[in-house]
């Protein structure tokens, strides 16, 4: 995926799209990682003084949220299903092997909806039904 | 000619882009709708081609099957070893009684031409003609209750909202379907969103609301892309925006999307989320119906909640409450998921059996081992034992069996399952998802994973479990929402239903 490089200017021209919206600061974070990635940590200050909220504020929406992460995304992004409809076909053990093949790039996740066909994984944004390794890598390359 | 081939994203999972493009390079003349999926999901992809005796089936489709497809002649319904026949004449589908999801596989879901062709607007164009204590009234009488796991009566919750008075209103849709298992919220708003837009202007004409929101999950993506679509496309008709279909009334809607915190799909929690902080549960009261989102009055009700409505104001609450038992009345729409040789959406009156949804539809495991254990209602449901198949699905009964009927998630497992290790899941997920709110939940989860490995482990198994039913009890009574108060659920009911999972190093 691509993602435009971390940009001061650019983030404030994005947050001024939100200025009309009631409770923007978890639309701002989002807003931010989806054009940059990741939110960057110059990202607290600058939605608290824009928004009139304390750095304390924005920092506890950035910390509560899984989705939201403070560091550059790799390459890729794999995200594996591990609750119980996934687990009842496997998804512990095509866990195992992703994270022993593909390393960070795997994460947990917590259902996308896909529970008739599991395992479910998402690869890069494509949702893939009843998994395998093989599946995985053809979405990733 | 007319080919469909479902856009649902557990069809695309499985090659539906694939089985489309294929069949357009193929034969570029074909139209090719990309419909919501039927539900049969252990059938997807399933192409449908519309014949002049109406729609044949063929599935499950994969992209390779594509030729072979074409050399049977199958836009012309040609005979193949994927043919079903008529899609009506499926026996899995034509027994169902599809009420919310009437619509949902059987139409393109951006076009508003065949929603209404197939009986959509009916519902709110007589709501606009009704007063606001006669919509209530009609949602009240049909008994229609909340679809989200609570069952709280609809009507009651739209009567307390009405009542408040207040410049502002709000209507907020819960689409955070966060429970493993369940996936009919998705499957209705790919499949048939112009349905819920309704459902949610027909509940704001009823209370006087102006505003809407959709708390849609992050995990949905196309459920996502869709819904603001047909946002557009109402708003567009004149149905949402100023003056709705040329009414006195105004109502327009938001989607807010989540941010992967599976406690927001606690309305309270979520009300914090769409306020834009940390989606940490409120205590009630205050009442969300009276005090909710931004301190306004506010209906928050669950995707299938709401998109039942229309039907309830179309056809009339006597329609509607003439199906079910008790006080379960109406249709469920049951989500048959995990280790299921025939998963997807079954949508029946409620009282049906667990287990004429697991032979007649669910027809045994995808492992083809044997069937051990079922877990309904979600992570925070309880897991059901082969003993317990005759249990009638309704809110009451499965209460009484010691479960509940949740959003109608219903996961199988066969015998590879070990109970103690997906008490130990829930317990381990609750420490993850916990909002912090209360320490039982906070702090609790975590000790009582602990505790359930000292048990899996044969440390002072005795000793343990009896520390284990003491945590979850005070679990249960001391934390504010279901997320730490029906933790326990899950664990209590492995620990009855399946003691020998428990017996530590001695099994």
């Amino acid at each position: 995926m691509k993602y435009s490089p971390w940009s001061q200017d650019a983030a404030r021209l994005l947050l001024a799209t939100l200025r009309d919206e009631k409770g923007p600061v978890l639309m701002a974070l989002q807003l931010m990682q989806k054009e940059f990635g990741y939110v960057d940590p110059a990202c607290v200050p600058l939605i608290a003084n824009y928004f009139n909220k304390s750095r304390a504020d924005v920092h506890g929406v950035l910390t509560f949220y899984h989705d939201l992460r403070t560091t550059p995304p790799g390459e890729h992004q794999i995200s594996i299903c591990v609750a119980e409809a996934c687990q009842a076909v496997g998804a512990r053990a095509l866990e195992k092997e992703a994270k022993a093949q593909f390393g960070a790039e795997v994460t947990d996740s917590y259902c996308f909806g896909n529970c008739a066909l599991g395992p479910a994984v998402m690869v890069d944004g494509t949702l893939i039904g009843r998994a395998t390794l093989a599946k995985i890598e053809k979405a990733r390359s | 000619m007319r080919v469909f081939v479902p856009g649902d994203s557990a069809a695309i999972s499985i090659g539906a882009d694939e089985v489309a493009a294929r069949i357009s390079k193929l034969d570029p003349t074909v139209t090719i709708v990309r419909n919501g999926s039927r539900g049969a999901l252990w059938l997807e992809t399933l192409v449908e081609v519309d014949t002049d005796s109406g729609r044949i089936a063929y599935g499950p489709v994969m992209p390779d099957d594509v030729q072979s497809l074409f050399d049977a002649d199958f836009l012309k319904g040609g005979a193949h070893p994927l043919a079903l026949g008529k899609t009506d004449d499926i026996e899995w589908l034509a027994s169902q009684e599809r009420v919310t999801f009437a619509r949902v596989g059987i139409i393109d879901p951006l076009s508003l031409d065949e929603y209404r062709q197939h009986g959509g607007l009916v519902g709110l164009k007589s709501a606009l003609g009704l007063t606001s204590e006669a919509i209530i009234n009609e949602v009240t009488q049909s008994g229609l209750r909340g679809r989200g796991g609570a069952g709280f009566p609809a009507g009651i919750k739209w009567k307390t909202v009405a009542q408040t008075n207040s410049a502002q209103k709000y209507i907020c849709c819960n689409a955070d379907e966060g429970d493993s298992g369940t996936f009919a919220d998705r499957m209705l708003i790919e499949g048939d969103p112009f349905t819920l837009i309704e459902g949610m202007t027909i509940a704001a004409i009823a209370v006087g609301a102006t505003q809407g929101i959709v708390y849609l999950r992050s995990e949905y993506p196309h459920a996502i892309s869709i819904l603001q679509n047909a946002i557009e496309i109402a708003r567009e008709f004149g149905w949402l925006g100023d003056r709705v279909l040329d009414s006195t009334h105004s109502f327009d809607i938001q989607i807010r999307v989540g941010a992967g915190s599976y406690v927001c799909g606690e309305e309270t929690a979520m009300l914090e989320s769409i306020e834009g902080k940390r989606g940490v549960v409120r205590a009630k009261p205050p009442l969300p119906a009276i005090e909710g989102l931004f301190g306004q009055p506010t209906v928050i009700n669950n995707v299938l909640t709401l998109s039942t409505v229309p039907m309830v104001i179309a056809q009339g609450a006597a329609a509607y409450k003439a199906r079910g038992v008790g006080r379960s009345l109406g249709t469920q729409v049951f989500q048959l998921g995990g280790n299921i040789a025939r998963g997807g959406i079954v949508e029946k009156a409620f009282g049906v059996t667990l287990k004429e949804l697991l032979d007649t539809y669910g027809a045994g495991t995808l492992s083809g081992k044997p069937f051990r254990a079922v877990q309904i209602g979600g992570p925070l449901g309880a897991y059901f034992s082969t003993q317990q198949l005759e249990t009638s699905m309704d809110y009451e009964s499965l209460i009484a069996a010691g479960g509940m009927l949740g959003h109608g998630g219903v996961v199988v497992f066969d015998d590879s399952v070990d109970l103690a290790v997906q008490a130990k899941f829930a317990m381990e997920f609750c420490a993850i998802e916990s909002c912090g709110k209360c320490t039982p939940c906070r702090i609790g989860s975590t000790r009582g994973a602990e505790t359930i490995d000292l048990i899996i482990k044969g440390v002072r198994v005795d000793e343990n479990k009896k520390l284990l039913l003491d945590l979850c009890e005070v679990m249960t009574d001391g934390s504010l929402c279901a997320m730490g108060g029906l933790t326990p659920m899950p664990v209590k009911s492995a620990m009855v239903n399946f003691p020998s999972d428990f017996l530590g190093a001695a099994k």
